[in-house]
């Protein structure tokens, strides 16, 4: 019998680096290239554009061309994440950013060109996300996935690193379907909506913002791409969130899920986007005048110390109250609402680490003979179960 | 905000930075995008029909189309516009073939008096037309200032004798010698019109003492400069001084060093950043050794038994008064005297008709000035043209270029029997530049190179003979890397409200954060919320009307790259790249008005 060999996987490579393009028109590559841009992204930038603390501008936060379809979503998401973290004026090489499979797990390429990056197998961004944070728990951590890789493949994936608290912000650029493959219905399609072709959804949905409250997220919002006034400052709060932070992005699809009949296209979207709040982050010590109407701002003060001011929308709604956000989740929908903003902070909330017990010390920097202390301590250990 | 209307002609021209701001308003980028495929002719061509000289104005234009380069906002240094034209000239093959035919005539007569840029231009736009043009110059060939007062070392005889033989060529009488010294008895020969493009010929005086005394030694610029040309003068003493900031004190001072000229000084009344020489051609006369100083006014000149001996100044220092205005008051500074053997006075030029007589009809105002319409170029005598720096003053050639073409447009309307201040609107050609999915018909790869210096010709050698150009251009490899510095801002940005869905694409890929969908609002307010800071209010916001969310699409035009990524992450085609070609219409090329095919 023939030895296991390992399989080995074709794929369709760009014959260069698209912003190293030296010539008009084509560089000559295959099916992946139906949709993109072969025009380089110039290198100048306004000569007004503002720095944040770090003497960045926003352009220094970004990162290679998309190669998405033209309008796609998922653009303007990165484009609020580069906003977030120019904004918190984060420093590239403190983030993390991890994708499992598909459209949306592409985009980490388009933004920090400076930070980690990982780019691992379908679904699975949960569980590599996890291990790197307990390796290294001084990074800032960017979990990016999609409707596909974290409602279906990567499904347990996703309650498992919620439920265990871990310390990242977790995105879903959801946007109903399976673009890679044409169009196909995904886990977060409503039923009753309509594909591109017609054909109707006979399955349930999973709201994803529902199991993550009720797997115990502690930073929970959901939120529409083409609304950055409300996706930024949810962005960064929740990079300043210690804990899980699960956010849902409605990301309309442009090539297959922009139609009459879905309920993830821009006009449905917009026309039954239900905002609770809008918010505000506040981060440093800079005393920020803040002129709001009394009573229609909560201050949220989180761990770190940074505020966020939540301008309430809807004066009801309470977000430090998981019940109450399940409930309120749960007759909108029904009402065929999409209830967008911030739905649950718990700003004192323990993260992995703090269940686990863990040094302070990132493991990935503590010496051998302290991560591995010998025998010794091992029979100690083992005695005191004994 | 009203949407904003990009059918009107002027729109879109006004994003052509340069095109806008060239008096000509020659049709700028398209010409570069020539010189970038190798195609020089057609590039002398568009130069050519525009602006009349191109191989003139691409070594001594003053450029106004630099400065408002748009590649001047989003980097430090515009791109080199004018040497590029020169490049078209340099390496253009033979044009003959593609010149207007020398036309039959018409039996119309036009008198230009001045055979100049002005006068040349309308008798370019004149002659295909079948009118008879004859031009009246005191020298004996044609050219002007051009050939008189531009130092040979800045613009050969080749270049001139080629470019006012294109014109010359199209049938155009040219009588050289002949200085046209009364006007009345030119109105007597029944010319159809007249247009008078003498220029400014008489240098400005310098009245202080010593003057008369010392007049051996003391020259005139301009008057100077043209005796150079005609091989009259060809030296001087060892130390020159040179008075006054402008061009042609730069001519006067790099003239003198070729002269024999070792010391060579310029002193300016004013401070060195508000002299009125180009920066180049201060730069040029520095890097020949001759320094250039400043808050110094002459107050007299310096002679033993007539012999000029030196010149003394007055310090001064710029004050402001409560107006704000500037005063140059003394600095207190006890007075310096330069010793020289020379002095050129280059402090300015006047206009000067005393030719014109005051019954002909032609008025003048207090400055004796005539008095000219700023539009048609007539002056009070329905059948007298004036431009060039005969109509308005000292300016430059382009002037003078734009000018002709108006005056000429004038003559024809009149002698079509139109109405002369109907002024026709520009043409304009309107063409998507998408070719493919993602196929653009322009180059739209942002150059991140620097301006190219173009090669000078080694100074020891340059500065032993006036008749050695100084610089040799651009060859071909640097033209290319000039040309593709060049934005290609006549390719405009084009924006559909119908067909955008607010997906904000545009808006995430824009590398100059140009664009914002926003509310509506007055346009004080507006720039306020831009993505990025809106520094320059000249630069037109481009409004859409009301898009699905009520909200507006607004371009900020200052720094747009034209790069078309904003089409290109389009996925609906609401932004298009559109080639817009703005061509002034001449004389002749104009559709015939109602009173016109009525008569």
């Amino acid at each position: 019998m023939p030895a296991l060999v390992a399989g080995i996987h074709a794929f369709l490579f760009l014959g260069q680096d698209v912003d190293g393009r030296d010539k008009p028109g084509h560089d000559g590559l295959g099916i992946a290239g139906a949709f993109m841009t072969y025009i380089a992204k110039p290198k100048f930038h306004h000569p007004g554009l503002k720095k944040n603390d770090l003497g960045y501008t926003h352009r220094d936060y970004e990162g290679k061309i998309s190669t998405l379809c033209a309008g796609c979503g998922h653009d303007s998401i990165t484009a609020s994440i580069i906003e977030a973290c120019y904004e918190l004026s984060i420093e590239p090489h403190r983030v993390a950013k991890i994708s499992g499979i598909g459209c949306s797990s592409k985009t980490p390429d388009y933004f920090l060109g400076n930070s980690h990056g990982f780019n691992s197998v379908h679904g699975r961004m949960p569980s590599v996300l996890t291990g790197a944070n307990l390796a290294n728990r001084d990074l800032i951590y960017l979990g990016v996935s999609g409707d596909g890789d974290s409602a279906s493949i990567g499904f347990g994936q996703f309650a498992h690193s919620i439920r265990r608290g871990v310390n990242m912000t977790y995105i879903v650029e959801n946007n109903g379907v399976y673009g890679l493959t044409k169009g196909q219905f995904s886990a977060t399609a409503d039923r009753g909506s309509k594909s591109k072709k017609g054909v109707t959804n006979t399955d349930n949905a999973i709201d994803l913002v529902a199991i993550a409250l009720q797997l115990g997220a502690t930073f929970v919002a959901r939120s529409f791409s083409g609304d950055k006034t409300q996706l930024v400052p949810l962005i960064a709060a929740a990079i300043r969130h210690k804990g899980a932070s699960f956010i849902d992005v409605i990301s309309p699809c442009i090539a297959f899920n922009n139609h009459a009949g879905s309920t993830k296209s821009f006009d449905y979207v917009r026309e039954h986007n239900d905002a609770v709040n809008r918010l505000d982050v506040l981060v440093g010590r800079d005393p920020i005048a803040v002129d709001y109407a009394p009573g229609t701002v909560q201050m949220v003060e989180q761990h770190d110390g940074s505020k966020i001011a939540l301008r309430k929308i809807d004066a009801d709604y309470d977000p430090h109250d998981r019940l109450g956000a399940q409930t309120f989740l749960a007759k909108h929908a029904a009402k065929g609402q999409i209830v967008t903003g911030l739905l649950y902070v718990d700003p004192d909330a323990e993260d992995l680490h703090e269940h686990l017990n863990t040094v302070e010390t990132p493991l990935n920097t503590l010496e051998a003979d302290t991560l591995c202390p010998g025998s010794t301590v091992l029979d100690k250990i083992n005695a005191s179960l004994r | 905000m009203k949407p904003t209307d990009i059918a009107a002609p002027d729109y879109f021209h006004k994003v052509v930075d340069c095109q806008w701001a060239c008096p000509a308003h020659t049709p700028v980028p398209e010409y570069i995008r020539l010189i970038a495929q190798g195609r020089y002719s057609d590039a002398y061509m568009i130069n050519w029909k525009s602006n009349v000289f191109p191989g003139i104005l691409g070594r001594t234009c003053d450029r106004p189309c630099e400065p408002a380069c748009r590649r001047g906002r989003v980097e430090e240094t515009p791109v080199a516009i004018c040497r590029l034209k020169r490049v078209a000239a340099d390496f253009k093959d033979d044009i003959k073939q593609r010149l207007p035919r020398p036309a039959p005539k018409n039996g119309k007569r036009v008198a230009l008096v001045g055979g100049g840029p002005a006068s040349l231009t309308v008798a370019r736009d004149l002659a295909p037309l079948g009118y008879h043009c004859t031009v009246f110059d005191g020298d004996p060939e044609a050219g002007g200032m051009m050939r008189t007062q531009i130092p040979k070392f800045r613009l050969p005889n080749s270049v001139i004798d080629e470019e006012t033989g294109y014109i010359l060529g199209l049938g155009v009488d040219f009588k050289g010698g002949q200085r046209i010294e009364s006007m009345k008895s030119l109105l007597a020969e029944k010319y159809d019109a007249i247009f008078v493009g003498s220029g400014a010929p008489r240098g400005r005086e310098l009245d202080i003492p010593g003057r008369k005394e010392a007049a051996g030694n003391i020259h005139i610029g301009i008057e100077w400069l043209a005796n150079v040309s005609f091989g009259h003068t060809d030296k001087i003493g060892k130390r020159v001084i040179v008075l006054g900031g402008g061009n042609t004190a730069m001519d006067c001072c790099r003239t003198a060093r070729r002269l024999g000229g070792e010391k060579v000084t310029v002193v300016v009344r004013s401070g060195f950043e508000e002299m009125k020489a180009s920066p180049w051609e201060k730069e040029d006369a520095i890097h020949e050794d001759i320094p250039i100083l400043n808050y110094m006014v002459p107050v007299a000149f310096k002679h033993v038994a007539g012999k000029l001996i030196g010149v003394t100044f007055q310090h001064v220092k710029a004050e402001f008064d409560a107006k704000g205005r500037r005063n140059l008051v003394p600095s207190g500074d006890p007075d310096q005297t330069i010793p020289c053997d020379d002095v050129l006075v280059a402090v300015g030029q006047e206009n000067a008709f005393p030719w014109i007589e005051q019954d002909c009809g032609i008025e003048f105002d207090k400055w004796h000035m005539p008095k000219v319409d700023p539009a048609t170029f007539a002056s009070t005598n329905p059948k007298v043209f004036f431009g060039g720096d005969a109509a308005f003053g000292p300016k430059n050639i382009i002037w003078a270029v734009a000018h002709g073409h108006d005056a000429a447009l004038s003559i024809h309307k009149m002698l079509s029997g139109e109405d002369i201040t109907e002024r026709p609107l520009p043409d304009v050609q309107v063409s998507s530049q998408k070719m493919g999915i993602h196929e653009w018909s322009y180059d739209n790869d942002i150059s991140i190179d620097k301006r190219f210096k173009v090669p000078h010709r080694d100074k020891v050698i340059a500065l032993k003979d006036i008749r050695t150009e100084v610089e040799l251009g651009y060859d071909v490899k640097l033209a290319l890397g000039e040309a593709h510095r060049c934005l290609n801002c006549d390719v405009q940005t084009v924006f559909s409200t119908s067909l955008c869905i607010e997906c904000d694409a545009c808006a995430d890929i824009c590398p100059m954060d140009c664009i914002t969908f926003t509310d509506n609002g007055e346009e004080s307010d507006l720039r306020h919320r831009l993505k990025a800071p809106s520094p320059h209010p000249d630069q037109d916001l481009y409004v859409s009307s009301d898009l699905k969310t009520g909200r507006v699409m607004v371009k900020d035009e200052d720094v747009c790259l034209h790069c078309g990524l904003c089409a290109e992450r389009c996925p609906t085609g609401a932004w298009d790249m559109q080639k817009y070609f703005i061509e002034m219409t001449h004389a002749g090329s104009t559709c015939p008005t109602k009173s016109r095919s009525a008569a």
